[in-house]
């Protein structure tokens, strides 16, 4: 058996274990095996979250990792094989890659927590990557990376690979990387067959544990969904991958009742099954831990709190489905502990006969709101016309943010623009404009720092990074640059060239705002989640703003045969005219009729 | 044409063929200009029998194909909120503050995103084409003391689940919030509950907004403003928002924490990416019980017209699956005029006596068909011609978006309540049958035309058909102009010095009677700044400082040699003919009648008298 290896080392691997099961032999093989598995992980984790649009938030957490060297050579125990294979083929150091079909509400589904802001990404394709490789091979890596995930992937990443279509931003994306290179498809249809891929990098795929749960009918059917995947390389721990699925759905109700978002309408109730169609039953038995989480968020918890129940789970206003196995509190900037709940229930102890079921029944009405961010940003296409335009992003503040609070009057709060803008637009940098409160602003009294690196036709699109240092008692700031639109040549125009052209999302950034939660664990137990430790690291808010959608020119693309047949004409007169001209001799033909003319008279 | 050439001496002979036909038509150029009138004026007429039926042409619409969702429980929906409009006007009919309420929780509670678009009727930027026509803000502003200045509209969105947000429809409705009807009741019914309708469907893949435009500072302004502001940044600093809370001092519009379930629902300017296409909705009562009725208005500033397939999808589905009775608009006084009917009843013998000819033809003009096309297309060239909007869709047509006004009216009695609700579920499933189409588009319109007539509203004639006539009509001037200043010439074969500069002259006259035409065609815009003027005083302001401009003028004219007088009007003619056909015109169409056109009609006229 060990001598005769399979390709695949998860299938022998789950051989294996079935030999384990029917006789005590092959022992020596065993140990190397267990000694694998100590060191390659996987982890499931599931966080479910109410949301005070009433719908829910599911986000999936898959997590696997694997040794710095490969102690088999080239193979693995649950680490996918096409994932490590692209990592050492390309020196990748860090990688992201992710589809979103639709758009993340951040007034309603949160702006400024840790579980949403990394997940909440552009519609499309988005994909960034920095790579191990001296400076002049990055571009021909990129390429080569871009063909590679296309084809894992089932999708149209590839189209990343001209030189037009990615740009290398310096800081405005990531803080100082002169190796990445960032990539973005607005018009990527997403659907199950990327999906598909990508559960098989799952040991257990969809068959066992909380991927099973992954119904397609119900993802596809979802307000919002993003999946992600996530590549960290380095010498010290190995490779890591992080593959996380979120979907907002919108809980069914009876039919044909209306969502009523009025203040006196029950929250609907929902539970695993509602949503996805199925029910937890046991866990997938290469994951190391398997858990689902189910999030009260810091108002809503607060509005619970306030009733002074028994029990935060059950009471008055809101009783779970399941009984939680643990709870949690979240600890606030002073390590006190805060008022943001989880619960968390152990999936290993479900089975067929007792299948989890979790889920929430809402008893009394209640509105809460979620954490917002410090500004509200939205861009939008001014002026109208084929001919020019203008971008402009408006920041709008909250005034919510406890940071405005405790800072002082003079402060001045940074924001980090990054925008890229394909060829055919083309910006002009130096018509950028500053209003603040609608007042215009010198740019060099509100600009910190700035990069641009202006189009080139058909080889590099624009980008523009931005660092604003605006004061922290502004209402509004509006940034605005403006466009002319370019002519494209006949053959680089798109099927349904008539809808218009995507000028992928923009990202903003408040490096001042640092979202990282911590949770009250008990250090003796060892508790370990990797969705946790996600939590505590601390990242700067960001957003993405929308996808624009600018009208160009297109041609009639019947036009052609219409041109053809009047060039032709025109060519014809021209050149039976030109030939009348330069054979006819005027001064002949004009004493000819002279000597006519006397010869009459 | 061979009889001419043998008459002409054999010198002619040499000359080019197209000399020689040129030479020819000035030399008849009466003949010729008599041919082409009649033909121009024959085709002019015929043109309805030319008009083509309508099809969809952008397949990707695919109008009907889906059942539709509309309901009764949709219709009660509807009828609910306009007994609550009816219940608030009881209340309290001053402000309308109530129904802008009314109308924002309405909006909120079917999950949209609301704000409120405030504008100042003194923002509304002077338009020359409504200068003459008295419009609603000009009411508006002399009954007000400075709180009715400021027009609320109400503004909700729908985001798309799913969708990308990159492009939305727009439904407009608008409304009198200060003294509000029955029919603009129902019609804020109908849009709310497709509203209502469209927040819950899957199928959505653009945003959808919904608009009740405040008709207390005109119904095209206020959608006019509205746009203005959705393609330009809008601060929250502005003037209105101050007056707005002045005018209510308990501050209705912000606050009001318990409504809205996200405690940060900030009134700014939301937007929803591209528009695609535009659907303003009225319901109006109608005298004529004849079956419910849609009128559909197309017509955009400057002749300008939406897509043809927007009108086609909107007449496919109200009569092939709704069974409205659709209807564009048309002259009245024409169905009734005898010389039509006879014209009419001309045509149809003469296509049966072809017919009884040679059966295989088909032609076949029907005399009531004739007349009613002929009145349609009237009312399609006017409205053309005269570049006014005819409906609060005319401003969409301005940022490049499809729009039309779809004017809804019952059989019954708006107070029919059985009738109404089979009007509504009919009017409401319309309304969801063109949103969806438009929804299916994944382009924006371009597949049909943008240059056409509706003679009927499934009866069209293109701009390749309709340049005919016009250019038959034209082809008189440059004839006319030439032989003017052949005949002019010929007799003179020798000048004198100064005879042969008084083209000059000419020219001056010509060049001092544009000006004066510049002059009084600019003359509107300092008149409507004055202030508190009705139409009446502003249009006598312009008539007399276009007189008193004429007569500072006059005096530059001068008077020349007065013997020369024959001689001068001729040359005068043909520069004028000359000057009028040398002016590029993209489209016949668009070609707006302005002052110094008629000013140059009515010089190049007056010798004939």
């Amino acid at each position: 058996m060990a001598t005769n290896r399979p390709r695949c080392p998860t299938a022998a691997f789950l051989l294996l274990l079935l030999l384990l099961y029917s006789e005590n032999a092959l022992h020596p093989t065993l140990a190397s095996i267990e000694e694998g598995e100590r060191r390659e992980e996987f982890t499931e984790e599931l966080l479910l979250k109410p949301l005070p649009d009433r719908k829910v938030l599911a986000h999936f957490h898959f997590q696997s990792s694997a040794p710095p060297s490969a102690a088999n050579g080239r193979h693995h125990y649950i680490f996918p094989k096409a994932i490590a294979q692209l990592v050492r083929k390309f020196q990748i150091r860090e990688l992201e890659l992710s589809f979103t079909q639709g758009r993340w509400n951040y007034e309603r589904w949160g702006g400024f927590d840790p579980v949403s802001i990394p997940n909440a990404k552009p519609t499309g394709v988005e994909l960034w990557a920095t790579f191990d490789v001296p400076l002049n091979e990055i571009d021909y890596t990129w390429k080569n990376l871009t063909h590679a995930l296309s084809g894992l992937f089932c999708s149209s990443i590839n189209f990343l690979e001209s030189s037009a279509a990615y740009s290398t931003p310096s800081w405005g994306f990531h803080s100082n990387y002169s190796n990445l290179r960032y990539g973005a498809l607005p018009r990527e249809a997403v659907c199950t067959e990327n999906l598909t891929p990508w559960l098989k990098l799952l040991p257990c795929r969809d068959k066992a544990g909380i991927a099973s749960l992954l119904d397609r009918p119900s993802i596809y059917k979802s307000h919002y969904h993003s999946q992600r995947l996530k590549l960290i390389s380095s010498k010290l721990v190995g490779i890591i991958l992080e593959q996380t699925l979120s979907v907002v759905l919108q809980p069914s109700l009876r039919r044909n009742s209306p969502v009523s978002f009025n203040a006196g309408s029950l929250q609907p109730s929902w539970s695993v099954n509602s949503l996805f169609g199925k029910k937890v039953t046991g866990h997938c038995v290469l994951a190391k831990v398997s858990r689902i989480y189910f999030e009260l968020e810091k108002k809503l918890a607060s509005k619970v709190d306030e009733l002074n129940p028994l029990n935060s789970w059950n009471n008055s206003v809101l009783e779970l489905l399941e009984v939680p196995s643990r709870e949690f509190r979240e600890l606030d900037a002073s390590n006190n502990p805060g008022s943001s709940l989880l619960y968390e229930f152990e999936v290993s102890i479900s089975n067929e006969s007792a299948p989890l079921n979790i889920g929430i029944h809402w008893k009394l009405p209640l509105i809460w709101s979620c954490p917002h961010a410090p500004f509200r940003v939205s861009r939008y296409l001014m002026g109208s016309g084929n001919e020019r335009g203008s971008i402009a992003i408006s920041l709008q503040s909250t005034q919510l943010h406890e940071w405005f609070l405790t800072t002082s009057d003079g402060c001045a709060v940074h924001v980090v623009i990054f925008q890229v803008v394909p060829w055919y637009v083309k910006v002009y940098y130096h018509t950028m404009h500053i209003f603040i409160d609608g007042k215009a602003h010198i740019i060099s009294d509100v600009v910190r720092k700035i990069q641009i690196s202006p189009s080139e036709d058909k080889l590099s699109p624009g980008s523009m990074e931005l660092m604003l240092s605006l004061p922290c008692n502004i209402h509004s700031a509006t940034i605005i640059v403006d466009f002319d639109k370019g002519f494209l040549h006949i053959d680089e125009y798109p099927p349904d060239a008539n809808q218009g052209f995507d000028i992928p999302s923009a990202l903003v950034t408040f490096p001042d705002f640092y979202l990282s939660r911590k949770y009250q664990l008990d250090d003796s137990m060892q508790y370990k989640s990797t969705l946790l430790s996600k939590f505590q690291e601390s990242n700067s808010a960001k957003r993405y703003t929308e996808v624009l959608l600018v009208p160009l020119t297109t041609p009639d693309f019947s036009m052609p045969y219409n041109v053809i047949t009047f060039t032709c004409t025109v060519l014809a007169l021209y050149f039976g005219s030109m030939l009348n001209v330069l054979r006819r001799r005027v001064g002949q033909e004009e004493r000819l009729s002279k000597s006519k003319g006397t010869s009459i008279f | 044409m061979a009889l001419e050439e043998d008459q002409k001496p054999p010198v002619a002979r040499k000359s080019r063929l197209i000399v020689r036909l040129g030479s020819f038509l000035v030399s008849h150029s009466f003949l010729v200009s008599v041919i082409s009138c009649v033909a121009g004026c024959i085709a002019l007429l015929m043109l309805p029998v030319l008009a083509k039926n309508t099809y969809v042409s952008e397949n990707a619409l695919m109008p009907g194909s889906a059942n539709p969702i509309f309901s009764n429980y949709h219709v009660l929906e509807a009828n609910r909120l306009v007994k609550d409009i009816y219940d608030k006007r009881l209340l309290e009919d001053t402000t309308g503050v109530e129904i802008v309420r009314l109308i924002r929780k309405h909006m909120e509670d079917v999950g949209a995103e609301v704000y409120y678009h405030t504008f100042n009727s003194h923002d509304i930027q002077f338009h020359p084409l409504h200068f003459f026509s008295s419009n609603l803000h000009s009411a508006a502003l002399q009954n007000s003391s400075g709180c009715n200045l400021n027009c609320v509209c109400p503004v909700g969105i729908i985001r798309a689940p799913r969708g990308d947000g990159k492009e939305s429809i727009v439904l407009v409705t608008p409304y009198n919030s200060e003294n509000i009807k029955l029919n603009e009741a129902l019609s804020l019914g109908l849009a709310y509950s497709v509203f209502s309708l469209l927040s819950r469907v899957e199928w959505l893949a653009k945003d959808i907004i919904w608009l009740a435009a405040d008709s207390r500072c005109g119904e095209y302004a206020s959608v006019a403003s509205w746009l203005k502001d959705y393609h330009n940044p809008v601060f929250s600093s502005d003037s209105g928002k101050i007056g707005l809370d002045m005018c209510y001092e308990n501050n209705i519009f912000h606050g009001e924490d318990q409504t809205t379930f996200d405690g940060g629902d900030y009134d700014d300017f939301r937007r929803a990416g591209t528009m695609a296409a535009a659907i303003v909705l009225k319901v109006v009562d109608n005298e004529r019980n004849d079956g419910d009725r849609l009128d559909i208005y197309a017509e955009a500033s400057n002749g300008q017209m939406p897509n043809l397939d927007l009108v086609n999808i909107v007449h496919y589905l109200a009569v092939h699956r709704h069974g409205l009775h659709v209807k564009v608009g048309s002259f009245g006084f024409l169905l009734r005029s005898a010389l039509l009917r006879y014209l009419g009843e001309m045509l149809q013998r003469v296509t049966r006596l072809i017919q009884s000819l040679n059966p295989g033809w088909k032609v076949g003009i029907n005399s009531i068909d004739f007349i009613e096309g002929t009145a349609t297309l009237a009312s399609s060239v006017y409205s053309q011609a005269l570049g006014v909007p005819t409906g609060p869709h005319g401003a969409f047509r301005d940022f490049q978006i499809d729009a039309i006004t779809m004017e809804l009216s019952p059989r019954t009695s708006l107070t029919n309540e059985n009738g109404i609700s089979i009007f509504l579920l009919r009017g409401g499933r319309l309304v969801e049958g063109v949103i969806r189409s438009a929804n299916n588009l994944l382009e924006k319109f371009h597949q049909s035309f943008f240059l056409y007539f509706l003679t009927a509203p499934d009866k069209f004639v293109s701009v390749g058909v309709y340049m005919i006539p016009f250019a038959l009509l034209l082809t008189p001037l440059p004839v006319t102009a030439a032989a003017l200043f052949s005949r002019s010439a010929a007799p003179r074969a020798k000048p004198s010095t100064s005879e042969s500069w008084n083209w000059l002259h000419s020219a001056k006259l010509v060049f001092i009677v544009h000006a004066w035409a510049l002059g009084v065609s600019l003359l509107p815009y300092p008149i409507s700044k004055i202030p508190r003027t009705s139409p009446t005083t502003s249009m006598l302001a312009w008539v007399t400082l276009s007189l008193f401009l004429l007569l500072t003028l006059y005096p530059f004219v001068g008077n020349s040699n007065p013997r020369a007088g024959d001689y001068r009007w001729e040359i005068q003619k043909s520069v004028i003919i000359s000057g009028r056909i040398n002016r590029p015109e993209p489209h016949v169409n668009h070609q707006f009648l302005n002052c110094s056109d008629w000013i140059n009609a009515a010089c190049s006229n007056v010798p004939y008298c």
